[in-house]
């Protein structure tokens, strides 16, 4: 799967928040990370570790306080990556398909009906095309915002806990939809995820983040089929994986935590 | 019935009201020309409509030229303003002192200037009725979801398009708050002009009107006047806060049908 160079190399990343004197807050501490061509990584980490502030970084949207963030073999451009917030982050005004439209209008790229349809039926909310955010559930709103982040093909997925809000039927449906995704497009993904179950079922490679500042204290291949099957979820060797994540990420929790106050 | 008793509760308490002032004004034999019944004004209401009628006309028309004006001026201003802190920095105070200077101070001045009485009091009308709409509608603009604005960084957006596609929408419902303001205060900026000017040109609004009737002592025509005035300014509002939920009605939570 993976070519002689990375498509992304993360060297020394340190990132800091707050500009008030004394009350910088160090979110991010020398986190080193290849992600490969067609790499399927989940971030795995407690609340408040900075995986979010880890992907936006990664896309462009802040530049890190220290450290480098490489692409051998060149930058994306718009369109190439495509980015689910932990939140929905869909526009009130405009209608789903309007939303999942919003990409390919803003990268000038000629959109078709069947395209956005696609996309829609695809998260399973094809009958939903003309309905307004505020009418869908929580979860279906996530849903919205993965087809959003898909409709351009994107060489690079970010995924900021994207099922979180699921119940535990679709989630399993989409992680499965996801994977064949993966599979079909030949894409990248950055799963950030706090279920070391899901990060375990989709992942090809998993880093544990340690509590704030977060560092990457371990990082796991998993080593199962590259085609994940429900059946799968019950397998032995799954459970084996799982139990292995856990103590890793238990061991990254009782690690003493580092004062909060930054220089 | 709940609904019906919360629409008939008002009514019935100005009902009563204008009962009391009618009863009242007789008990006490109250000469009209200090303060006339009810009954007396909603006769001369009557009797003097078609002549107050042409001067309310008048009137409303410098209103929503105003309006007008106040709107273009101040959309435009908010989107000149809201392109940079600098822009911003430098325009803004003058935007305030414009707002802050009582109009009556500068109207005579402005009358002066202009040599077309109905232009000087559009303007005199414009510059109390802008404020509001420039305020709110700057405010909207900076107010999308961080979020949002990422997104659209993300995808490479220009400056134009974010501003079409992400900030207008956003704005939207706070610009329709500041039209509702204004809307009224075009009404109260033409009538104060329309005082200072007097009855500079051959056409008299209805502020002209009060303060005629008031000179003559017609006090159930002045009242007359003001209950018109009234009117045309509640209609003004429930006006605007038509067309604001009309405009939102798909997406925004103040456009909510709210529960019975
Ligand atoms: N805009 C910001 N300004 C200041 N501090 C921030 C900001 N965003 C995040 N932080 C801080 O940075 C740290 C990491 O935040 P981040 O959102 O990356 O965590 P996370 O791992 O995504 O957590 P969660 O799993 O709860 O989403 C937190 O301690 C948070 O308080
Ligand atoms: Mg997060």
């Amino acid at each position: 799967m993976s070519a002689a160079s990375p498509l992304l190399r993360l060297q020394g990343v340190t990132h800091f928040y707050g500009g008030g004197k004394g009350r910088n807050l160090l979110a991010l501490d020398g986190v080193s990370l290849d992600v490969g061509h067609g790499d399927f990584l989940s971030l795995l980490g407690p609340s408040g570790c900075g995986k979010s502030t880890l992907l936006r970084l990664i896309a462009g949207l802040a530049a890190p306080t220290g450290g480098t963030i490489a692409w051998p073999d060149g930058k994306p451009t718009p369109g190439d990556i495509g980015f689910v917030f932990q939140e929905p982050t869909l526009m009130p005004w405009a209608s789903i398909a309007d939303n999942v439209r919003l990409p390919l209008r803003l990268t000038g790229r000629k959109a078709t009906t069947g395209e956005i349809a696609s996309a829609l039926d695809l998260v399973g909310l094809g009958d939903f095309a003309q309905a307004f955010p505020r009418e869908l559930s929580g979860g279906m709103k996530m849903r919205a915002a993965l087809a959003r982040a898909l409709v351009t093909q994107p060489r690079l997925l970010l995924l900021d806990e994207p099922f979180a809000a699921l119940d535990e039927i679709t989630r399993f449906r989409l992680n499965e939809d996801l994977m064949r995704i993966w599979r079909e497009r030949q894409c990248t993904v950055i799963f950030v995820t706090h279920s070391v179950f899901e990060a375990a079922f989709l992942s090809q490679r998993v880093a544990v983040m340690s509590p704030r500042p977060g560092r990457i204290v371990a990082e796991e291949p998993i080593d199962l089929p590259i085609l994940r099957v429900p059946e799968l979820r019950t397998d032995p060797a799954y459970s084996a994986i799982c139990r292995k994540l856990s103590d890793r990420l238990a061991v990254a929790m009782s690690e003493p935590l580092m004062s909060e106050v930054g220089p | 019935m709940k609904a019906l008793l919360d629409r008939l509760a008002p009514l019935a308490l100005g009902l009563i009201g204008l009962a009391l002032w009618e009863g009242l004004t007789r008990l006490y034999a109250v000469p009209v020309y200090v303060l006339p019944g009810p009954l007396l004004i909603a006769q001369t209401l009557w009797l003097d409509g078609a002549s107050l009628l042409g001067s309310l006309w008048i009137t409303l028309r410098i209103t929503a030229l105003a309006l007008l004006a106040a709107t273009l001026g101040g959309v435009g201003l908010a989107v000149v303003m809201a392109q940079s802190r600098l822009i911003e920095r430098s325009l803004f105070p003058y935007a305030v002192i414009a707002q802050v200077t009582p109009v009556v101070a500068i109207a005579p001045l402005i009358i002066i200037w202009a040599d077309n009485t109905t232009l000087a009091l559009v303007i005199c009308a414009w510059i109390v009725a802008f404020f509001p709409i420039v305020a709110a509608t700057m405010t909207g603009l900076n107010a999308a979801e961080k979020n949002l604005r990422d997104l659209f960084r993300l995808y490479g957006a220009g400056r134009w398009q974010t501003l079409r596609l992400l900030r207008a929408p956003a704005a939207l419902p706070y610009f329709l708050t500041g039209l509702r303001v204004s809307g009224g205060l075009s009404l109260v900026g033409a009538v104060v002009a329309e005082f200072v000017a007097g009855t500079g040109g051959a056409e008299t609004g209805l502020a002209f009107r009060i303060l005629e009737s008031g000179y003559r002592l017609q006090i159930p025509r002045l009242f007359a006047a003001l209950v018109m005035l009234a009117g045309a300014g509640i209609a003004i509002y429930m006006a605007l806060d038509l067309l604001s939920r009309l405009i939102l009605r798909r997406w925004h939570d103040s456009a909510l049908k709210e529960p019975s």
